[in-house]
């Protein structure tokens, strides 16, 4: 399964590829095996990857069971803030914003326990 | 049977030392309550509008001997020092992070703590909500935190409120108080604080906690965003995971309450926050806090946007599809004919009927108590068909069917803590393939092993 392992540190990627890293937090992780770090190195593609096709691959290649925990329709589910670069997701563009090389993407589901 | 009338012995022994119990609690909360609040029916109701904080033109040399440590402090000072003295601070939840900051901001100087708690101490309370001690099981929480506190600076104000804060009675009660710290336990909570103190103008400070994370933020203060900004629409209610369920790690919680108190004084003193527009999150096993930039007040907000939709407040459990606590709730996916009580499941034992019990919780929790014939299954093995957890199933009904010639479709009993997830599991063992398994009747215990435990076995462990 692609996204567990680090692929990066070997060889320097080609152009096309673009390399990742995804954190979860707040209990999103238990939704990927409870691995909280995954760094992906993402198909090429003519298009740039952006938010809304990283989802996308998300979905297929990492979420094995009950997606609809973490998505909704196209978008992440109600509850989950995402952040671009330890920044919220809103101010990057949302969905459309496009990935670059060595971004950090990070899915905080919140909390609510005291 | 001997055991039977033992049995029925000691159930009625219990029974009177929790009667016993019961006068005692209600004794010691009637002390415990003093003058404070001698309303007829023990504080249960919200006192109405509090009289406002007297303005102090200066310190006494009791007040600068007491908080002479922060008074040298240039970022508080006199000035700081006499504004806390008269501001009010509502907390909401007196649990894990309600405890420690009421502490803190009781032995800082803050002029009136309000105390909001529908709850009472329980014995699985007392790993982190610090304040409630062993003797105030059964009490309600706001009374007991007052009384915690009172011991700790008697020179401040409590008020403590024992109910929830419900949509009638939050606008009046935030709009008598300067800032509001949301230490709540649910979702519905969490978003009537929210709109309530953006009808009443207040700044939250936010804190939430579970296993071993921590998150803050300070919520509609200077122009920041609201709760509503960043969470326009409540979490589906099976996404949301309590203390009970999840876990907690008691200081975790405690160093997240903390960190609201600091925000809270620093607010009321006029250093203002640090959080407004950003969120700190803390990774316990990490030991790591990051901060991230949020995003600005949306001007589409449905509460404190340009033109909001919710301008009083509503019914937040139908707008969450959840209740505001965080007991666990009871799932209701199976028909009778598919369950059994633990009675029926204890008759049968006795009777030894041929039959494979399996408990489907997670390792961590089998290892706390389990009954000692049961085949452990995690559900989360069962959801995802693993192999070698089907096979081993399949061994045991097979032996269990050899050893007593049982011809008839056989019986597997499912258990797990509270009924809930056993009913999840007995829907995937109907699916099973009868030509591997044979045929198989899986049912499950009602109220698990909970419920074992309060009705069958009183030395089983409940947790």
């Amino acid at each position: 399964m692609p996204g567990t392992v680090g692929f990066w540190p070997a060889l320097e990627p080609p152009v096309c590829v673009v390399v990742h890293c995804f954190y979860f937090r707040g209990g999103a992780e238990l939704l990927f095996d409870g691995v909280k770090k995954h760094q992906v190195t993402l198909p090429c593609q003519p298009e740039p990857w952006d938010i809304r096709n990283l989802l996308k691959w998300i979905r297929q290649n990492l979420l094995k069971e009950r997606p609809e925990l973490f998505m909704q329709g196209e978008s992440v589910r109600p509850g989950i803030l995402v952040l671009i670069n330890d920044a919220d997701w809103e101010l990057m563009g949302e969905l459309d914003y496009k990935l670059q090389d060595q971004d950090n993407v990070l899915f905080i589901s919140t909390l609510h326990g005291g | 049977m001997a055991d039977g009338a033992e049995a029925a012995r000691l159930s009625a022994e219990i029974g009177q030392r929790e009667q016993e119990l019961r006068g005692l609690r209600e004794r010691l909360a009637t002390v415990l309550l003093g003058d404070a609040a001698a309303t007829e029916d023990g504080a249960s109701a919200f006192p109405g509008d509090l009289p406002p904080l007297p303005a102090q033109a200066s310190l006494s040399p009791a007040d600068i001997l007491r908080y002479s440590r922060q008074l040298v402090l240039p970022e508080l000072g006199v000035r700081g020092q006499l504004r806390l003295a008269r501001s009010s601070v509502l907390v909401v939840g007196c649990g894990g992070l309600g405890c420690p900051l009421a502490q803190y901001l009781a032995a800082a100087g803050i002029g009136r703590l309000g105390l909001v708690d529908h709850d009472v101490v329980e014995t699985s309370n007392l790993h982190r909500q610090v304040l409630h001690g062993e003797a105030r099981r059964g009490l309600p929480k706001a009374i007991s935190a007052a009384a915690a506190l009172r011991l700790l600076n008697s020179t401040v104000q409590y008020v403590p409120y024992c109910g929830a804060l419900s949509p009638r009675t939050a606008l009046e009660l935030v709009r008598q108080y300067d800032v509001v710290a949301d230490c709540s336990d649910n979702v519905p909570t969490r978003y009537l604080v929210n709109d309530a103190c953006v009808l009443a103008d207040k700044p939250l400070v936010s804190g939430s906690a579970l296993r071993l994370e921590g998150q803050l933020v300070v919520y509609n203060y200077h122009g920041g965003p609201c709760y509503r900004c960043l969470f326009p629409k409540p979490p589906p209610p099976e996404t949301v995971t309590n203390c009970a369920d999840g876990g907690v790690l008691g200081v975790v919680p405690g160093i997240m309450g903390c960190i609201q108190a600091l925000e809270v004084l620093k607010i009321v003193s006029g250093m203002g926050s640090s959080f407004s527009q950003f969120m700190l999150m803390f990774d316990a096993r990490e030991g790591r806090f990051r901060n991230i930039k949020l995003r600005p007040k949306k001007p589409d907000c449905d509460v404190c946007g340009d033109n909001p939709s919710v301008t009083c407040l509503q019914d937040y459990e139908a707008f969450c599809g959840s209740s505001a606590t965080d007991k666990c709730k009871t799932l209701h996916l199976l028909s009778s004919k598919d369950r059994i009580s633990v009675e029926q499941y204890k008759k049968l034992l006795d009777e030894q009927v041929p039959h494979v019990l399996v408990d489907v919780r997670p390792p961590v929790e089998v290892d706390i108590c389990h009954l000692v014939h049961a085949v452990h299954i995690p559900l989360s093995k069962l959801e995802e068909k693993d192999e070698e957890y089907l096979e081993y199933l399949k061994k045991r009904i097979c032996e269990e069917k050899q050893r007593t010639n049982s011809q008839t479709s056989f019986p597997v009993y499912v258990v797990c803590k509270l009924g809930n997830d056993s009913q999840k599991a007995v829907k995937i063992l109907q699916e099973l393939p009868v030509k591997e398994f044979g045929s198989v009747l899986a049912k499950d215990i009602k109220g698990g092993l909970m419920a074992w435990a309060s009705k069958i076995d009183p030395t089983f462990p409940q947790y």
